[in-house]
């Protein structure tokens, strides 16, 4: 029974997990660069339903994928023409681009919701996942689990370890002094945000492929916004991050668990959790956090006249 | 434009130059309304047929023009939520769980004092209402203050939780035995209700945005504590230096702010569902913090804004209703609305919000 428990309490919080860590890995994207990115939330929408109505109709959930991807970013460049070509405020334009991905992915899923697909195909890795304990827990997934950790890596290697990474970096440090060296801020800050948005449509496709397996309205249920509060708890960085994700999957799963056993609490004050938890976690972090956040972070680059 | 929707000062001035920039506001206006007719057309939707609804049902009719109205009355409030608060560069994205909780207040004391007179038992709830979305922005506001969380992701993620608080009532402990599946609660009883006006659903609920705005407008232009807060706003160093309790402020202007977001929960529970629901909001709170940003927190350009977004608002419902569109659908059009503002706003002037 406890064991049970546990199995599905530690798959649940990795599967849960994966579309947070996903948009979290944009979100982190975009704040390196200097930007709050509060559309979050309807990049991971546009993702998903991109993702889903691909699926439904070429019946092949990895084209759904790459839609997912291509969307999102997309959508994401619309959000980088007001706030780095137009430098208009970061926080009202992401709640508009959050605004306009809620709109459009409803007129977009309108015509398939209802419909059933197979979503992503378990794969099982052989021998590993026949182990006792582990195997269940840790090798039964989709491809998008599978690539979450590496991904993360490839964004920490991408951002500490190339030249790309270290001028991005720069630019949302301090904009001024990478234009002074030499780099164009606006060409990184719109190439961050075009990855924010591949890695944000990604994070919506798991929703809607692997999760759910499903449309509806607003599905991501806040998720985006769960996201930017954990950029803060990882500080930034993108291996903190996977910590983060899973500590968040575990809330989003333990609630399941509870409500699969029939434990007597109601299901809404149980989906209280994650976002409980992250206002918790962020109040204890709350001292480190100004120390460790991009320094120009929220400002507007508007060239060095 | 700069004339109308100035943010540092409250004045209100509508010059020569004022009356171009509002022509160049409508040209973007309405640049935005053709943008969604192109999105229309792509999803194989009539846009033509689709506005001639939309605008003989809104700004066409005597009925339509109530309807906005009605809109406007949470939107003007969910608005103020945000405008009071970002005199100090606080960012309330809150409104929407404030409103929630406003309701929830408001509710429980519509619940349980039912037999009180008319006039006590209004002004009760009303007071309820501002009390429970005040509370609710005071976590954020405190978080702040002390300096743990940024008011900015807080209300973000209360959101939420106020909304699966009032589910959490709605489908347990308040459910109403006799609407069967409806999830909602009892029906209020008259005395709890805010009365229409002249038999349209217009309701009496009026007078709180008016009140607020005038207030407002008072406040931050006549005492003492508007000249603070604008001392806070321009420099917060100086102003802690000459002795502005900056903290008392913060925590003040959250509570004011999310108390104005839950009179607008109230008066749609009282005056406009009569009982408690899930569905309480088409997402109020948040077109209140585009209105606010619109409007650069200007008395005038609130009302303003809010009677633009209100009208899409009103007009989303037409859509929905006539066309086969998704409910949300109409969150395009206040986006794009947004879009073309920022886009144009973005170059001029400093910070904002």
């Amino acid at each position: 029974m406890l064991g049970s428990f546990l199995e599905g309490l530690l798959s649940g919080s990795i599967l849960a997990g994966t579309p947070l860590l996903y948009a979290t890995l944009g979100e982190v994207m975009d704040e390196r660069a200097g930007i709050v990115n509060l559309g979050l939330e309807g990049v991971m929408l546009m993702g998903a339903v991109a993702g889903f109505t691909t699926t439904v109709r070429t019946g092949n959930a990895v084209a759904g994928v790459f839609a997912a991807a291509l969307a999102g970013a997309l959508f994401n460049l619309i959000f980088g023409f007001l706030v780095i070509s137009r430098q208009a405020n970061q926080l009202a334009s992401g709640l508009a681009l959050m605004f306009c991905g809620v709109g459009l992915s409803a007129l977009v899923g309108a015509s398939s919701i209802g419909s059933r697909i197979k979503g992503l195909d378990e794969i099982a890795i052989p021998l590993l996942s026949d182990l006792p304990l582990v195997g269940p827990i840790l090798f039964r997934y989709d491809i998008l689990v599978y690539l979450a950790i590496p991904i993360s890596i490839l964004v920490w290697w991408t951002l500490f370890y190339t030249r790309w990474g270290l001028s991005l970096r720069a630019v949302g440090e301090n904009p001024i002094a990478a234009f002074a060296a030499g780099k164009n801020p606006y060409r990184l800050q719109y190439q961050a945000l075009f990855i924010a948005g591949i890695l944000g449509g990604i994070a919506g496709a798991h929703l809607s492929l692997a999760l759910a397996k499903t449309w509806a309205e607003w599905m991501t249920a806040g998720r985006g916004f769960v996201a930017v509060a954990l950029v803060i708890f990882s500080k930034w960085h993108p291996l903190r991050a996977i910590a983060g994700a899973l500590l968040f999957g575990g809330a989003i799963s333990l609630q399941l668990q509870m409500q699969a056993r029939g434990v007597p609490v109601s299901p809404f004050l149980l989906d209280m959790l994650p976002y409980l938890l992250s206002l918790a976690v962020l109040a204890i972090w709350g001292g480190a956090r100004r120390h460790s956040a991009p320094g120009s972070l929220g400002r507007v680059f508007r060239g060095t006249e | 434009m700069a004339e109308v929707l100035k943010r540092s000062g409250v004045t209100i001035r509508l010059g020569a130059r004022g009356w171009a920039g509002l022509f160049r506001l409508l040209g973007l206006f309405g640049l935005a309304f053709l943008i969604f007719a192109v999105v229309l057309l792509v999803f194989g939707k009539n846009p033509v047929k689709a506005y001639v609804d939309f605008f003989s049902s809104t700004v066409g009719s005597a009925y339509g023009l109530s309807e906005i109205l009605v809109k406007m009355i949470p939107l003007v409030l969910t608005a103020l939520a945000v405008a009071v608060p970002s005199r100090i560069w606080l960012i309330n994205v809150g409104g929407e769980g404030q409103l929630y909780v406003g309701a929830l207040f408001a509710t429980w004391g519509a619940l349980t004092f039912g037999t009180l007179p008319i006039g006590i038992l209004l002004t009760l709830i009303a007071a309820l209402g501002f009390l429970g979305g005040g509370l609710w922005a005071l976590i954020s506001g405190i978080l702040r203050a002390r300096g743990w969380v940024s008011e900015t992701i807080s209300t973000l993620l209360m959101n939420y939780v106020a909304i699966l608080l009032v589910n959490f009532f709605v489908f347990g402990p308040w459910k109403d035995l006799e609407s069967a599946n409806y999830p909602q609660t009892a029906q209020f009883v008259d005395a709890a209700t805010l009365p229409a006006i002249g038999g349209t659903r217009v309701h009496a609920g009026f007078v709180f945005p008016l009140a607020a705005l005038i207030l407002f407008y008072f406040v931050l232009s006549r005492t003492r504590w508007g000249l603070e807060m604008r001392a806070i706003g321009g420099n917060p160093e100086a102003a802690r230096r000459n002795g502005i309790p900056i903290d008392r402020y913060i925590v003040l202007l959250m509570f004011i702010g999310g108390g104005l977001a839950g009179l607008a929960g109230m008066s749609e529970v009282s005056a406009i569902q009569g009982r408690l629901r899930p569905s309480l909001s088409p997402g109020y709170g948040f077109i209140g913090f585009l209105i606010s940003w619109m409007a650069g927190g200007n008395p005038l350009g609130i009302l303003g804004a809010a009677l633009l977004l209100a009208t899409v608002t009103a007009g989303g419902d037409i859509l929905q209703m006539t066309h086969g569109l998704p409910g949300s659908v109409v969150n395009i059009l206040n986006a794009l609305i947004l879009f073309v503002v920022l886009a144009r706003q973005g170059r001029k002037g400093g910070a904002r919000c």
